[in-house]
């Protein structure tokens, strides 16, 4: 892996059974993803951009192929070694957000540095420090029910920086969300790309996050399609 | 710790569910800690009134000596050996010389045993006192029990016959010198006390014994030949026997008071499971082993037992003292139909151990319980999971 590969894929391949048949949602796939880039993965439905995103945050294995993601191969992990990769360098944000329900916005950020060794002190201030950065500081102590879908999804970014991860995956992240939010959500995740280097890869066939983007790639069939570069300063290609 | 957190949190987050199911699993710590103590109430009781009245510090036997057989009773007497002389001289012992014998009272006939014991004794707590020698009729002293069943008061007379050491039938008449009260039904019911230098006169036994007591926190010494010692775990192993045996039996109902407690545990944990495995997905992917929300489910469930613990101390601590004031009071006679020496109040005894092994024993069942069915996450796709389908 090139010094700045964060991610990169050879011939990945995922077969789920299906009966007596079989689904092949990826199909060969090679991908690299340099640090800092801002990309999505386009396409219609069960063209295998969540599968893609699963198996690069390690919560599913390929069947063929290899996934190398920041250093690790994720096919050869164990469930430690996978949720361990998760905890440490990979943040998600989901379509439903996914906020554990009965945890404020304060508690709902912390949750990923209680799993990480941090002072109470220290974790105080990260947890602070996102909300700042999304703008719900003044909402710390809202749960979930008292938060609009905008607001969750936010929480849900803070809680996926929170712990400056190198990877954020976003999986259809404005799905459930108006125009207007989507949009502060977009220009919340590319501030927080250019200012932290952190690296965004989506999966998405909202119009809105693809103008964002500054990569696309196309998945067609569980196989790459198209890979287009949109705006310039971003990452390698495959 | 920050496992143990999270589960306070969740456990706390669940409102009326989690209080509900304290509160049932509170009813079982209370009811075990209830049952229990009545039963440790039962043992101390009556093990203390038996070693009042009748066993003291234990007992030396005369070898071949029996209380349940009959006719082990005739030849067991033996001189008084000097070890326990010298016991008796310095008050720590005092024997008793044990003989058959019918009594006549009132134109009915019954079989009782003489018992012979010194009037100055002060080992057991009988009015002993009253068997000072008398001016006329050799004093007798019964027990409130065996007076009823003789139609006898104090100082009614009696006529009793026995058999003395060689055989020969023998019969003299017995003043009541005192009708004592007590709950040990084997130092009343059957047995007339006479003093011990008369009965061995009268049988033909003197300077024998049957037994020696001898007093509380005696430590048996050398053996001594021809007597064995009895300790009083060996005098009250039947009573504990029973009380063991009473125990076990009543256990079927806080078995089932903790099993419905536990079905309730169960069944939250299953729906819990269920209804949060988009938060178990999600906890996944933020880097929660599999096993760390396992730990997370199963310490929510466990730690409904401590909940319940401080639950049951809320209203189980006034209504467990006031219970320890008032005791139980038993039905006239339902002391006595048990066979053990009861008081017509049962007073419960509590102890930390008591206490301590009921939160231990309900701790560890419900941990069980509630680890069983978060066996189910072990099993769930994480990719499933964080889209709320259980796989």
């Amino acid at each position: 892996m090139d010094n700045g590969t964060i991610i990169k894929t050879r011939d990945l391949t995922k077969v789920y059974p299906l009966g007596r048949t079989s689904i092949r949602a990826l199909n060969k796939v090679n991908l690299s993803f340099e640090q800092g880039e801002f990309a999505a993965l386009v396409g219609p439905s069960g063209s295998g951009k969540t599968t893609l995103l699963n198996i690069v945050g390690s919560l599913d294995a390929p069947t063929e192929g290899s996934a190398e993601v920041m250093g690790r191969r994720v096919e050869t992990l164990s469930h430690r070694e996978a949720a361990a990769l998760r905890s440490r360098h990979i943040g998600f944000i989901f379509q439903s957000f996914n906020l554990l329900p009965v945890y404020t916005a304060y508690e709902n950020v912390e949750f990923p540095l209680l799993l990480m060794k941090m002072s109470a002190a220290e974790r105080r201030k990260a947890v602070l420090d996102a909300l700042e950065w999304v703008g719900l500081a003044d909402r710390a102590k809202s749960r979930p029910g008292q938060l609009s879908g905008g607001q969750s999804q936010r929480v849900a970014i803070a809680r996926a920086v929170v712990k400056r991860p190198g990877l954020v995956l976003a999986d259809e992240p404005t799905a459930n969300l108006d125009a207007e939010n989507s949009h502060m959500i977009l220009d919340t995740m590319e501030s927080l790309n250019r200012n932290l280097r952190t690296t965004f890869l989506f999966a998405t066939h909202d119009e809105k996050v693809i103008r964002h983007v500054r990569r696309k790639i196309t998945l067609i069939d569980g196989a790459v399609a198209a890979d287009d570069r949109t705006k310039p300063d971003g990452g390698g290609a495959s | 710790m920050k496992l143990l957190k999270l589960a306070v949190r969740n456990m706390l987050a669940a409102g009326t569910k989690t209080w509900l199911n304290a509160l049932v699993l509170s009813f079982s710590f209370v009811a075990i800690i209830w049952a229990q103590s009545l039963f440790k109430g039962l043992d101390q009781e009556s093990s203390r009134a038996l070693t009042d009245i009748e066993y003291g510090g234990g007992q030396y036997w005369v070898e071949g000596y029996d209380p349940l057989d009959p006719f082990s009773i005739r030849d067991a007497h033996k001189p008084v050996p000097p070890e326990l002389a010298a016991l008796e001289t310095e008050g720590r012992a005092a024997p008793v010389l044990v003989v058959q014998g019918t009594l006549y009272a009132g134109g009915r006939m019954q079989s009782v045993l003489l018992k012979g014991i010194p009037p100055g004794q002060r080992l057991l707590i009988l009015p002993t006192a009253s068997l000072a020698p008398a001016d006329r009729e050799t004093p007798a002293l019964l027990g409130t029990r065996m007076a009823r069943a003789a139609g006898l008061k104090k100082g009614d007379m009696m006529t009793v016959r026995w058999r003395d050491v060689r055989g020969t039938f023998d019969a003299r008449d017995f003043v009541v010198a005192e009708v004592f009260e007590t709950t040990v039904p084997s130092a009343d019911t059957g047995v007339v006390w006479i003093p011990l230098e008369d009965l061995r006169r009268l049988a033909g036994a003197a300077g024998e014994a049957t037994l020696v007591v001898v007093e509380k926190g005696y430590v048996s010494g050398p053996a001594v030949a021809g007597w064995t010692f009895k300790d009083t775990g060996f005098l009250l192993r039947d009573i504990r026997e029973f009380i063991e045996m009473k125990t076990i039996g009543s256990s079927i109902f806080y078995v089932i008071l903790l099993a419905l407690a536990m079905l309730a545990i169960f069944n939250t944990q299953v729906l819990s499971i269920w209804r949060r495995r988009r938060e178990i997905g999600t906890m996944i992917a933020l880097g929660l082993t599999r096993a760390r929300v396992i730990a997370l489910f199963t310490l929510e469930g466990s730690m409904l037992s401590l909940l319940a613990v401080l639950v049951g101390a809320v209203y189980g601590v006034p209504f467990l003292a006031w219970f320890a004031a008032h005791g139980w009071v038993m039905p006239v006679g339902q002391a006595d139909s048990f066979g053990l020496a009861l008081g017509n109040t049962l007073y419960p005894v509590y102890s930390v151990g008591l206490v301590a092994g009921t939160a231990l024993l309900v701790f560890a069942v419900t941990t069980v319980v509630s680890f069983l069915p978060t066996r189910r996450i072990a099993k769930l796709k994480p990719t499933e999971a964080i889209k709320g389908k259980l796989s």
